[in-house]
């Protein structure tokens, strides 16, 4: 199946789907203009699955994935990958483990080898585990009182309480200095496989090379085991405030509310309505009345996240202690304005135009495409996505607007926390 | 936005310029009659262009006392002109689809928007407008200094390591303005005026003093025709402004700065090291430091790594950098992150006998290794086209021809073990440094 980056009118690039001879599927780019090769995937599962008392040992597996993998101690892989300037990743969030891979084109095999090696064989050594162990600790409390670090913290911690989704993904000092190499080892065996991997390969490579390299890669996983399921949950503590005390002059602010899945048919309205709140551009809403109007904070916005089992919206600013409360209110009008009277026809229309225009600007360099592209295998939407994404959202309607702001903002309320010394609350 | 400079577990690369063994970039530049320069890149791999205008100064160009002049002027030229009020600008950007934004260092001050291909002629006419017609209200400063004010507070004032990253270069430049936060003092940001910010604008924004890099799906002709019909139309003035900046004695001083703060609960230790940069140093020493911060710093191959890390277990991280884009005098830059119950007094002994045994220590396996990684770094660039504007933006902007940037690599290339050690022993001296403690404080 063959589908279109459409972006403007020139130069489509290609996205393939290829399916090796043992099986395994991978959106494919070829381009051959820069002798590189960028691979992204993704497996099913993440830090919702750490052992309840023990949350972090999703992200410390994936430290520890290239710490030591077959015949290489930690120090004999790290060489390997150095000295052929390979750049091998892993990462874990909620829902998924992933990585990436970027490799000159002369040192694919090698490239493609050592990951194999990192997914199928790591060796969880005894000195590894304690290193990255000591370092996540230290990392931990590197940024123990950072009043952003603080107020996302508790936002989760209010908003998913007894949800797995309210657990720190990094976990505590306390609970990552529990984790045991039997955790590791049992998340290994039950998220590294080959039933629930997604994959995105861009670069100097031909179809038929990579279907070798994939089998040998990915082929060499065992079959997925069912996962724990993770219970459907929505965002909690709506309508509530939480402060968390810090001695700092300027207060980190957070707040949400519900939120539509990147999955569900009305994402893209809610996606066009959140540009037009709190979107990236300098245009945006909350820019605009928190930032240029009355200089109450440098940063400013607004974003939804899609989880595997809930979805929300929610938003960032910091502004100093003695203007929390005028900021906040400048907030909630805003909300308040755009649910109850719409954005202007020429907002709307403006805020559609960028987001159909801006497309493009996220598949100008290998990275990013198969990064992009991965994500959208996980969310399930098809290899066709990416070309019918920009008709999505140029059909919103003011109609779809409004049933997405009443469905995300309904009557206003948020959960909101604030951490630093806000006065006059 | 700033660049800014990097925190203990963040390990910043100095940028790696270069061509690529595999055929790199074909660059073309020129220079218009008015003076101002341009520089072309092509990428045709995707209908997207990235657009921007460097200016030749940077926070090191603040007259004394109006600290974060060069960073509150960068805000403020998103204000509007007589042509088009306050907003249009970022309005239009967004209506066609675009990305834009700017930023401040110590070197130079740089604006930039990403746009599909057909709209480069618009982004240029208001670009080109705003580099002499910037009409600032009364009614704007205000709010955007209070900005400004809080974007300090979200960097520096709300985070103790920072602060200490902002004590120990005001302890190693001694003179220099590097010394000085780009984007200012707080109590001096306070007092910035709209006739401070024209002032300065006056005297630097002019095409002179400019820098046009265009790169992605272009051609060198039709850039060019679109430059002279845009940039050309501004006046010149007649020579590029004058940057004064003064130079730091020879050290004889190793200075120690402590920041304790109750919020500290994780130690960090830093050592800054004053250096030559590529542009004042003689011979080869930058490349030389270049693949000494590589070898000594890079990742967890590298040699403060292996022996504070992997051998001693007296630190769980530990590296190094350099900053060598800079028109003068430089920052390299040794941290390490204690064990648990290791003070900061113990690491940093450790620190200095590991760096002591660098010269006899150096190995060709690693040398090679750092060169490798390096290279590739300059291969991996070339798959982004607003990561090549920005090598070719910030290189001329610091007085640096395209032809050290395609020199760049060969040179990496060359360098030998003997001129590691030799810079590893010439600037890797406590009389030119300033160690740095966070810690937390009793209360």
């Amino acid at each position: 199946m063959t589908a279109s980056v459409e972006i403007r009118a020139a130069s489509p690039t290609s996205v393939k789907t290829l399916v090796s001879p043992g099986g395994i599927e991978a959106w494919h780019v070829e381009s051959d203009v820069v002798p590189l090769i960028a691979v992204a995937f993704t497996f099913e599962g993440g830090s919702a699955h750490d052992p309840e008392d023990r949350p972090g040992v999703a992200q410390m597996l994936a430290r520890l994935l290239d710490e030591g993998a077959g015949q290489y101690n930690s120090d004999a892989f790290q060489e390997r990958l150095a000295g052929r300037a390979i750049e091998l990743s892993f990462n874990a969030g909620n829902d998924a483990i992933g990585g990436s891979l970027k490799t000159l084109v002369k040192h694919a095999d090698e490239a493609f080898e050592l990951m194999r090696l990192a997914l199928a064989e790591p060796r969880f050594d005894q000195d590894a585990i304690e290193r990255v162990r000591a370092q996540t600790i230290a990392g931990l409390r590197y940024q123990q009182n950072d009043p952003g670090v603080m107020a996302t913290r508790r936002f989760f911690e209010e908003g998913f309480a007894g949800h797995p989704y309210g657990r720190p993904t990094s976990g505590t000092p306390e609970s990552v200095a529990m984790i045991t190499r039997d955790d590791l080892v049992a998340m290994h065996r039950t998220m590294i496989t080959r039933g629930r991997i997604k994959i995105a390969v861009v670069g100097a490579i031909s179809a038929d090379r990579l279907s070798g390299l994939l089998d040998k890669v990915f082929g060499s996983l065992p079959e997925a085991q069912p996962l724990p399921f993770i219970e459907p949950t929505s965002l909690k503590q709506i309508g509530s405030r939480f402060v968390v005390d810090l001695d700092v002059p300027q207060s980190v602010i957070r707040f949400g509310t519900q939120g539509i899945a990147w999955r569900e048919p009305d994402f893209i309205p809610a996606y066009v309505l959140n540009h037009i709140l709190g979107g990236g551009a300098f245009t945006s809403r909350l820019f605009q009345e928190v930032r240029e109007k009355r200089g109450l904070a440098y940063s400013v916005g607004t974003s939804l996240v899609s989880y595997r089992s809930a979805a929300m919206t929610w938003g960032y600013t910091a502004t100093k202690n003695e203007r929390v409360a005028e900021c906040l209110d400048v907030i909630s009008q805003e909300i308040s304005r755009l649910t109850t009277d719409g954005p202007s026809d020429e907002e709307l229309q403006k805020a559609k135009d960028y987001l159909i225009g801006s497309y493009a600007l996220g598949f100008d360099t290998s990275t990013k495409i198969a990064h992009t592209m991965v994500q959208i295998a996980f969310e399930g939407l098809g290899i066709d996505y990416i070309g019918r994404r920009n008709a999505l959202v140029g059909a919103v309607t003011q109609a779809d607007i409004s049933k997405a702001a009443e469905r995300l903002f309904g009557d206003g309320r948020m959960l909101t926390v604030i951490a630093g010394r806000p006065t006059g609350l | 936005m700033m660049d800014t400079a990097s925190k203990p577990f963040l390990r910043t690369d100095a940028a790696s310029f270069g061509r690529t063994e595999g055929g790199g970039p074909n660059v073309s530049s020129f220079t218009l009659d008015n003076g101002l320069d341009v520089v072309v890149i092509p990428d045709h791999r995707v209908p997207v262009v990235t657009h921007m205008i460097w200016y030749r100064n940077g926070s090191a160009d603040d007259p004394i006392g109006q600290s974060g002049i060069a960073h509150f002027l960068e805000h403020l030229m998103f204000k509007g002109t007589e042509k088009h009020p306050a907003g249009e600008f970022s309005k239009v950007v967004s209506a066609l689809g675009g990305q834009e934004n700017a930023f401040t260092s110590f070197d130079y001050t740089a604006y930039f928007q990403r746009v599909a291909r057909e709209h480069l002629r618009t982004m240029m006419e208001f670009e080109a407008d705003r580099m002499t017609k910037l009409l600032l209200e009364e009614a704007v400063v205000g709010p955007e200094r209070d900005v400004v004010l809080e974007e300090r507070r979200m960097r520096v004032e709300t985070d103790p390591s920072s602060q200490l990253s902002e004590a120990m270069a005001a302890a190693l430049f001694v003179h220099h303005p590097y010394g000085i936060p780009i984007i200012g003092w707080m109590h001096e940001i306070e007092t910035l005026s709209r006739e401070n910010a024209l002032d300065y604008y006056r005297r630097f924004y002019t095409p002179e003093n400019a820098i046009l890099v265009v790169a992605g799906d272009v051609t060198p002709d039709e850039v060019l025709r679109l430059a002279k019909d845009t940039y050309g139309r501004i006046e010149p003035r007649g020579e590029r402004p004058v940057r004064f900046r003064p130079r730091d004695p020879d050290p004889v001083a190793a200075r120690h700065i402590t920041v304790s703060d109750p919020k500290v609960e994780q130690p960090t230790l830093q050592r800054l090291y004053l250096v030559p940069s590529c542009r004042t140093a003689k011979e080869r020493d930058c490349y030389a430091l270049e693949l000494l911060a590589e070898v000594i710093g890079g990742g967890p191959t590298s040699y403060l790594y292996r022996k504070l890390v992997l051998e001693r277990g007296i630190a769980v991280n530990a590296g190094a950098w350099y900053m060598s884009s800079s028109m003068d005098e430089t920052r390299f830059c040794v941290y390490a992150v204690p064990s648990e119950g290791v003070t900061l007094q113990a690491l940093e002994e450790a620190v200095d006998e590991v760096l002591k045994t660098v010269p006899e220590a150096l190995d060709s396996d690693s040398i090679e290794r750092a060169k490798t990684r390096l290279v590739a770094e300059t291969i991996y660039s070339t798959d982004s086209q607003s990561a090549l504007a920005r090598i070719y933006g910030s290189a001329l902007a610091i007085g640096e021809t395209i032809e050290d940037v395609h020199r760049w690599p060969g040179e990496i290339e060359a360098v030998v073990k003997d001129d590691l050690a030799s810079a590893a022993e010439r600037y890797l001296v406590l009389r030119r440094s300033v160690t740095g403690y966070l810690q937390k404080s009793a209360s």
